[in-house]
């Protein structure tokens, strides 16, 4: 039987749920390709999320050393180009989070396979479809084989169903680990409590309108009392105001959550682009011309000093209220 | 210090595209360079610089691949700084990441840069591909989507914040390097090359743009055609595109006129909260 290799990340608590669409994506083109979906894991300590995974494929590799703890693209590499070898898969996926991104074009240059990015649909054994022009056009592509590889856009995809048989957990010592005098000197990692943007139920999102980063606070009051994950467009995070891994757009984070709250973006193509897919649309901006009104399902013309602060009370009350 | 930076046509992303008939017709676009390209040529020159219009020291060399039509592209590129151009004559959008990567490994090759810099995508394929299968092919080290660079002053090595879905991240790689940028490198202490600038070296907090002098002086800057045969490449694609067709378009929405109403819908209607 022949497989579909799917890059999974961890963290300290096991799989990261961000490979759960990438594990979806690669059942889909299992079925196709009559294959086994086989995780592929890489770290220092990665036994409890090959468990993890293994929940959702037939097989599972694990690569692990202590040189393997930085997610280099150096070092990780040629282990995915392995574990394609050595189950002779003729596909290898992962989500496109910033690892995937980093990560799986380097894969494919070392399988000199084609790769698709970004996937937001499997149409056939090696077609795809996948939005470009900053989700303006919706292209259907094609990769030639032996190998395809593909990154998978985390919002297109549900979590798929456990397996019925847990699959085994096979764990590889690497060969040689060479980072090619690369090395991970340190992580400032923004300290939030709040859900990750890609994965959060409601976003509220600031533009430029919002003139300070200290402003953002009022917003981070509603995202809170809504328990969701403070976002930005692309301008605010040009101008400073917040950090750039806020940033919802084309070139930032693309979400897909229940409620999108704009609040005082004017809708630039490039930041429709990160949250066109989202359930319901809340556009609060006191341009009654603004773009981002064509989008979305309520549309309030206000500044945001005079909408949100009532916002808030108003929600407090119909919490209260249960 | 001789860095390689790579700029990409893209039709103006601010116009809307043509699709009928699973077709994108770009005849009537309208080209510009690659935001993020801009950037790359920014930080490439800011790299050969003491500080804003300090003395320079290094080359910048742009590629582009493309028709004829790029010259224009790079014509502007000449007038930011850039010492030199490369076009490697073919149809662009016939390219896949891959062939894209092989060709511009080939110009490597031959230049030996000691640094390629590349925009971190474009904004028509949005692939977010080529410096890392560059970096892959040519068994370099890589450094994406980069906040921030500093060239050690041995020249041996670079020191780079990235950004990442965490946060932000530290890197150190040794040159030769291929490295992609994201917006933050515009940044006015964002690029700095300890060889020849000091910590307090700052620059403007956008890409430049040509002044009258660098259009000038670009007139008299070489921009040489290389044919696809001389770089001896195999630019067939392995990704290919299909088709195209326009997203589903959302339905129209309501405009609500309180905040109440607002409120009144989502819990309501829409059952969001």
């Amino acid at each position: 039987m022949g497989a579909v290799a799917v890059f999974c990340e961890s963290d300290d608590k096991g799989l990261r749920s961000a490979s759960l669409p990438a594990l979806a994506a690669g059942a889909e083109l299992a079925k196709q390709l009559a294959a086994d979906v086989v995780a592929v894991l890489i770290g220092a300590h990665v036994k409890a999320a090959a468990e993890d995974a293994a929940k959702y494929a037939a097989r599972v590799l694990a690569y692990t050393d202590p040189l393997l703890e930085a997610p280099l693209a150096e070092t990780w590499a040629p282990q995915l180009v392995d574990a394609v070898k050595r189950v002779g898969a003729s596909a290898l996926l992962g989500t496109a989070t910033s690892t995937g991104k980093d990560l799986l074009p380097r894969a494919s240059a070392l399988l000199a396979a084609g790769m698709a990015s970004d996937i937001t649909g499997v149409l056939g054994p090696n077609k795809f479809r996948r939005p470009a022009y900053a989700g303006n056009a919706i292209e259907e592509v094609e990769v030639a084989g032996p190998v395809i590889v593909a990154s998978v856009r985390q919002t297109a995809f549900q979590p798929p169903p456990q397996a019925a048989q847990t699959g085994d957990v096979e764990l590889v010592a690497p060969g040689a680990i060479d980072p090619l005098g690369a090395e991970l000197m340190g992580l400032h990692a923004t300290a939030s409590a709040r859900p990750d943007l890609g994965e959060a139920k409601v976003v509220v999102s600031g533009g430029r309108g919002m003139k300070a980063g200290e402003n953002f606070k009022v917003l981070e009051e509603l995202t809170d009392l809504l328990g969701g994950a403070l976002g930005a467009s692309r301008a605010a995070c040009d101008a400073g105001m917040v950090p750039n891994d806020l940033q919802v757009g084309q070139t930032g984070k693309v979400v897909a959550p229940q409620l999108y709250i704009a609040v005082a973006i004017s809708g630039a193509i490039q930041h429709l682009a990160g949250m066109k897919g989202s359930k319901v649309i809340v556009a609060i901006n006191k341009d009654p011309e603004a773009p981002i009104f064509q989008v979305a399902d309520y549309g309030l013309v206000d500044t945001w000093e005079k909408a949100i602060p009532p916002l808030i009370a108003a929600v407090k009350k119909l919490k209260a209220a249960g | 210090m001789k860095i390689l930076v790579t700029c990409k046509r893209v039709p103006n992303p601010e116009h809307k595209l043509k699709i009928g008939s699973g077709q994108l017709d770009l005849a009537g676009a309208s080209w510009q360079l690659n935001t993020f390209d801009e950037y790359a040529v920014e930080t490439a020159l800011r790299l050969t610089e003491k500080g804003k219009g300090g003395e320079r020291s290094g080359e910048v060399v742009a590629v582009s691949i493309g028709p004829k039509d790029v010259g224009q592209q790079l014509r502007g590129v000449l007038a930011m700084g850039a010492d030199r151009a490369i076009l490697v004559g073919a149809e662009d959008a016939a390219l896949d990441a891959l062939a894209v990567a092989r060709v511009l490994a080939a110009v490597v090759a031959r230049e030996k840069p000691d640094l390629v810099v590349l925009g971190k995508q474009t904004v028509d394929g949005d692939s977010n591909q080529v410096g890392q299968i560059l970096a892959g092919l040519l068994g370099w080290p890589q450094a994406t989507f980069l906040a921030s660079i500093r060239l050690t002053a041995d020249g041996k090595g670079a020191i780079v914040t990235r950004e990442v879905d965490a946060g932000v991240e530290e890197k150190g790689v040794r040159l030769p390097v291929v490295v992609t940028v994201d917006l933050r490198i515009i940044g006015k202490k964002a690029v700095r090359n300890e060889a020849l600038a000091g910590p307090d070296a700052e620059w403007e907090e956008t890409q430049r743009y040509a002044s009258l002098k660098g259009i000038m002086a670009a007139k008299k800057k070489e921009i040489k055609d290389v044919t696809l045969a001389e770089l001896g490449v195999d630019a067939k694609p392995a990704m290919t595109v299909k088709s195209y067709a326009a997203p589903p378009a959302r339905k129209a929405g309501v405009k609500v006129a309180s905040v109440d109403e607002l409120v009144a819908k989502l819990h309501g209607e829409a059952k969001v909260i």
